[in-house]
């Protein structure tokens, strides 16, 4: 806007301007507003439609057109759905390797990271640029390769390996935490190094608790990412008994004549704790993403 | 993606030196940089080792294998070039490419269009503006394995809600994943639920295109479509590049979707060129030739990046920053 000394006298012409201003933005805000709910709603369908589906009676399911809302509200489909396959020792399997990939993926991650972004070694960012290459590999590659070198070592049927790899680092996470870890002040590192403290000491005991926010975010990132994995389990787990729910889930819908609220109930079961996660840590999601300087 | 780059590093050459000229042009190390080459060195180790293990050995062992015939259970036999000329005749390859390129046309554009008006409009920053954010984004959370289930009911033509929404406009009840091309949309259509992620991404991009440029691009007149082309879209365009080459690369690997949703049908209308790779690999025991097939691939999504980074440097401004 143009400066506006205190006293000026408003004139009519800069009223109509404030006031056409003020339309415009409220114009904007409702075409913004509509957008917003429109897509959200259409968003939540499907959500809305697993639950909904899931709580329906075997009888109701039949009817045409399908009712929005269920006439008597099932709540024993899920008893009948944990019981119809083995979802304890599935769910115990994702949680096992969610919670291993994860601190395996952020603490390996985070060394390397320091590594990159509070040691000053040369050559230094040339070697950088080739750990954000690899970023933009494509997976399929290396699925074969590892095939091959994990079942010569014995771990085909184990969830081996969908968690040992994660110990090695991940590009992008390592990426993330580096541009925090470049922001954050070195005064107390340096500080910390005229002590004479080790660079071990002063990555974990120093800077690590400051960056509790981006290894937050980041372990999201990974977390997320290893609950809802498919093609690995799909791989490399052939026993229902080391098999994670999203094979379970597979094998349970195509094996027994399942019923779609069975179904419904089964994916709800596996979304939810995803779900309750990002309701908890939805400001470290949105700065996960700010953290990255992507413009 | 911008990297940042901390402290200048210090200069290496001394060309202008009296003393006599170190090799390579390099003075030697201090012993501090000596000392912090062999620290540095040490924290990335893990990563050194996970290139190692998870980039180059997978290179190198796909490119040999790929020369093999190699089933898993007998000893490889090499065999030249074969596979590749099975690759180029086999039938399935030309239809399993046509239709990735076929989902990755739609959906990485639509995918960035869609994810752009959604972060312009959480821009103007209404005040309800995290119900939004959090019904956008909830969708990003469902592993795609249970989205394909939720899809497989909710398309399902005597069930599902869809053929009773497009009843509302007429459309006679059709099994819509009884059509190679609207099986097809439909998982394009899915794909769109994951809008939210870059949507976030676009978010933030946004907020740092500084406020005061279109304070002053108004005072000169510009109306909402001018500062948009000349304004937002030039200063979100690396934002839009990564994204554009991160979604290539991704539905060249479309598969999930399919494997649950279509199997691969009607009459290989989904079969994507990751299903037809996979099945090769794990249903035929065809490693050799999967081998072939991801080497192929590789390549095709590198091409395909490079080419849209060197097509996009025209258009990509890293000049003004925030």
């Amino acid at each position: 806007m143009t400066t506006t000394t205190a006293s000026a006298p408003v004139t009519p012409d800069r009223r109509s301007l404030r006031r056409q201003n003020r339309l415009r933005r409220t114009t904007s805000g409702i075409i913004a507003r509509a957008i917003l709910i429109a897509v959200s709603l259409l968003f939540l369908v499907p959500l809305y439609w697993m639950v909904i589906t899931a709580l329906k009676s075997d009888e109701e399911l039949a009817l045409f057109p399908p009712t929005l809302l269920p006439e008597s509200w099932n709540f024993s489909v899920f008893a009948e759905t944990v019981n119809a396959f083995p979802f304890w020792t599935q769910l115990g399997n994702s949680v096992l390797v969610t919670v291993a990939s994860t601190v395996l993926a952020v603490l390996s991650s985070y060394v390397v990271a320091y590594g990159f972004a509070c040691i000053d070694w040369p050559g230094r960012d040339k070697v950088f640029y080739l750990v954000l290459a690899t970023i933009f590999i494509p997976f399929p590659l290396a699925i074969i390769p590892m095939f091959d070198l994990f079942a010569g070592l014995g771990w085909v049927n184990t969830v081996l390996p969908l968690i040992a790899p994660n110990a090695l680092g991940s590009a992008f996470y390592i990426f993330l935490l580096r541009q925090f870890l470049l922001q954050a002040s070195t005064e107390a590192m340096d500080a910390a190094r005229v002590d004479g403290a080790g660079e071990w000491r002063i990555c974990w005991q120093v800077v690590f608790p400051t960056a509790r926010g981006a290894l937050i975010a980041v372990s999201i990132f990974a977390a997320v990412a290893a609950w809802n994995d498919f093609l690995g389990p799909l791989i490399y787990l052939q026993d229902p008994s080391v098999q994670t729910l999203a094979i379970g889930l597979q094998t349970f819908s195509t094996d027994t004549d399942t019923e779609f609220n069975q179904l419904m109930a089964a994916s709800t079961l596996t979304v939810l704790p995803m779900v309750v996660l990002f309701i908890f840590f939805q400001r470290y999601f949105v700065r996960g993403l700010n953290v990255g300087g992507f413009r | 993606m911008t990297v940042t780059t901390p402290r200048p590093a210090p200069p290496v050459t001394a060309a202008a030196s009296p003393v006599p000229p170190p090799r390579r042009g390099r003075r030697p190390f201090t012993a501090r940089e000596k000392r912090n080459l062999r620290l540095g060195l040490l924290f990335i180790s893990p990563w050194a080792l996970g290139f190692l293990v998870l980039v180059a050995y997978p290179l190198v062992y796909s490119l040999v294998i790929s020369l093999f015939n190699h089933t898993g259970f007998r000893t490889p036999t090499f065999i030249g070039l074969g596979n590749y000329s099975r690759l180029v005749q086999d039938p399935l390859v030309a239809v399993s490419a046509s239709n990735t390129l076929f989902y990755a046309a739609l959906a990485v554009p639509i995918g960035l269009v869609v994810a752009i008006v959604l972060a312009l409009a959480m821009n103007r920053k209404v005040p309800e503006v995290g119900l939004y954010r959090t019904a956008l984004y909830l969708p990003s959370l469902v592993p795609i394995f249970a989205l394909s289930f939720i899809f497989v009911v909710f398309v399902n033509p005597n069930s599902g809600l869809l053929n009773q929404f497009l009843g509302l406009f007429g459309m006679p009840e059709t099994n819509l994943l009884g059509d190679a091309t609207s099986a097809k949309v439909i998982i394009v259509t899915m794909a769109q639920l994951g809008a939210g992620n870059a949507a976030l991404i676009f978010l933030a991009g946004l907020n740092n295109i500084p406020e005061s440029l279109y304070e002053s691009a108004r005072v000169d007149g510009a109306g909402t479509l001018r500062r948009f082309f000349s304004i937002t879209l030039p200063l979100l365009s690396p934002t839009i590049l990564f994204n554009l080459i991160t979604g290539v690369s991704g539905a060249l690997q479309v598969f999930t979707q399919a494997y649950i949703v279509t199997e691969g049908g009607p009459n290989n209308g989904t079969l994507f060129y990751m299903y037809h790779l996979y099945k090769s690999a794990f249903s035929y025991a065809q490693l050799g030739y999967a081998s072939a097939l991801a080497v192929v691939l590789f390549l095709a999504g590198m091409v395909l990046a490079v080419l849209i980074y060197v097509l996009s440097r025209r258009f990509v401004n890293y000049d003004v920053t925030g």
